[in-house]
């Protein structure tokens, strides 16, 4: 045990470990807050689809050589993220068939871009890390730290102060939109903000596993809680505990952050689901 | 005086047609049915009397200072509802949500509007509880407390009384008469309980391949009236 704790105090002395814990905290926390409003809206897919996006900007911001990539993954994954909304709305294609469309054809031209344009001798490995973001947490440098902390604090600040409104388009959007609130406007912005999440989290867990951290501790939370705010709560919680504990994990074993992080997820997501059916029993 | 004025208003999706020419408006404090064969469109039109679909042809006006923030709504349910986590508490006071303009948070008035409401649907009890671990009843009596606290003046209720028990089905019908006797709400209901629908409401809707509008009594003594409805007329209980 001791052993450990001098093996991670050393880590810690690293800059960059610091900011991979910061960081991943950052992100767990706002990735969560939004699970249970795209669980509920059967929006669970839009954020696999803009997960795919996401790796296609970042394709294309590796190959005009940006310095940072993040501008461009947000202008174009957010445009993506109104543009599907919009599809799920007016369907003349069937909102999950234009997701799978937009979000596999991402994914190939994101390849083909970074196979074609890459100067790098590694090509495998780049690939693998944006999927599965295997080291990128690492290797994060001072300003992407920095865009990821302010992007972090301003979702969860759009969250709390929207989260009344949040919860009214979230439960029933036609009665909202009856009584005269603007709906449209509101899942606008809920896009906007997934949008803004995936492209943030990306650096985390790689585009692949993105909608797992958005979406096993809400319904971790969803097993045992019952109300709107203590399933909010108890998912932010949970995202956050066990995002820290999956980055303490793979430092020490060595195991890529992403896959660790999930892994974890989905333990707590069994752990939950079996304490759900001993407290409800009947409760199915 | 007249709040809600259809005139020449044709419904359909896709541009095909399911009800045409519908002229009719409704008071302040007046209590509708509309009813008609499942498929006639009465969904249809509620939602278009709600602003959520546009008519194929004509107009639907507010008359008067009613604005879309007096109304209240008791949609059905959808799936998503049935599995939302969510107290009685926080979806009562959603409905006061259309009040709150760009303000972030509930105000001490709403909140005690929110239990004003809960209080007169006899949910005190339940207001921590889940929803969907709720009986039929109790749930639409949630929706209602919701719709209460949205509306001002005028709820539209689609179907509050679908799959509910008989006796259960009965007291919904009196808190519902009760709203528009005593609080003069106006009340907008849609059912395909005829019977029901002639013994509480004063004015009937009736669409389908034939389209009345009129009184209860003028109903009971018109040809659509007399196909659908074989109880006798009574008055409101």
């Amino acid at each position: 045990m001791t052993e450990l704790i001098s093996k991670l105090s050393l880590y810690f002395e690293y800059p960059f470990v610091r900011y991979a814990l910061i960081v991943g905290v950052l992100i767990a926390l706002c990735s969560s807050l939004l699970g249970v409003t795209l669980v509920l809206k059967r929006f669970s897919f839009i954020g696999d689809g803009l997960s795919h996006v996401a790796f296609g900007a970042l394709a294309i911001a590796t190959a005009l050589k940006l310095t940072n990539d993040m501008p461009l993954m947000l202008i174009i994954t957010t445009v993506c993220a109104v543009l599907l909304l919009r599809t799920g709305q007016n369907a003349k294609i069937k909102g999950d068939a234009a997701v799978a469309m937009i979000s596999v054809g991402a994914l190939a031209v994101g390849y083909l871009i970074m196979n074609v344009f890459s100067a790098s001798s590694n090509l495998t490995g780049d690939v693998c890390s944006t999927l599965f973001g295997s080291t990128s947490i690492l290797t994060l440098n001072r300003t992407q730290v920095q865009m990821c902390a302010v992007l972090s604090v301003i979702v969860v600040i759009i969250f709390v102060l929207f989260y009344n409104k949040i919860f009214a388009v979230t439960f029933d959007e036609d009665f909202a939109k009856a009584t005269g609130i603007r709906a449209d406007a509101y899942n606008l912005m809920i896009a906007i903000v997934i949008a803004v999440i995936i492209v943030v989290a990306m650096n985390l867990v790689g585009s692949l596993l993105i909608s797992a951290l958005v979406i096993f501790p809400s319904l971790s939370a969803m097993r045992l809680f019952k109300s709107f705010r203590s399933v909010t709560v108890c998912s932010a919680v949970l995202s956050v505990v066990c995002a820290l504990f999956g980055i303490l994990v793979s430092i020490i074993a060595g195991t890529p952050v992403g896959a660790t992080i999930v892994c974890v997820d989905i333990v707590v997501f069994f752990v939950f689901l079996l304490l759900g059916r001993c407290r409800g029993g009947a409760k199915a | 005086m007249a709040q809600l004025i259809c005139e020449n208003v044709s419904l359909g999706y896709d541009g095909r047609e399911i009800v045409g020419d519908l002229n009719f408006h409704i008071d302040e404090g007046d209590y509708l049915c509309i009813v008609g064969e499942n498929g006639s469109g009465k969904s249809t039109l509620m939602k278009t009397l709600l602003g959520l679909m546009a008519p194929l042809r004509g107009r639907v006006s507010y008359g008067g200072t009613l604005k879309s923030t007096d109304i209240g709504y008791l949609p059905q349910q959808t799936q998503v509802q049935r599995d939302f986590p969510a107290s009685v508490w926080e979806i009562v006071l959603s409905g006061c949500q259309n009040r709150s303009g760009m303000r972030p948070f509930y105000s001490r008035e709403q909140k005690r509007t929110a239990r004003e409401n809960i209080e007169k649907m006899g949910l005190s009890e339940l207001s921590k509880r889940c929803y969907r671990e709720l009986s039929g009843g109790q749930q639409q009596r949630v929706l209602l407390a919701r719709a209460m606290c949205a509306a001002g003046r005028v709820l539209l209720l689609d179907e509050p009384v679908s799959g509910l028990d008989p006796k259960v089905t009965e007291e919904m019908y009196r808190i519902i008469y009760d709203l528009n006797k005593k609080d003069g709400m106006t009340v907008i209901m849609i059912s395909h309980d005829v019977s029901a629908a002639v013994k509480y409401a004063d004015k009937i809707l009736h669409i389908g391949k034939s389209v009345f509008f009129g009184s209860t009594a003028d109903y009971l003594k018109s040809d659509t009236g007399r196909v659908f409805t074989d109880v006798k007329g009574s008055d409101a209980p």
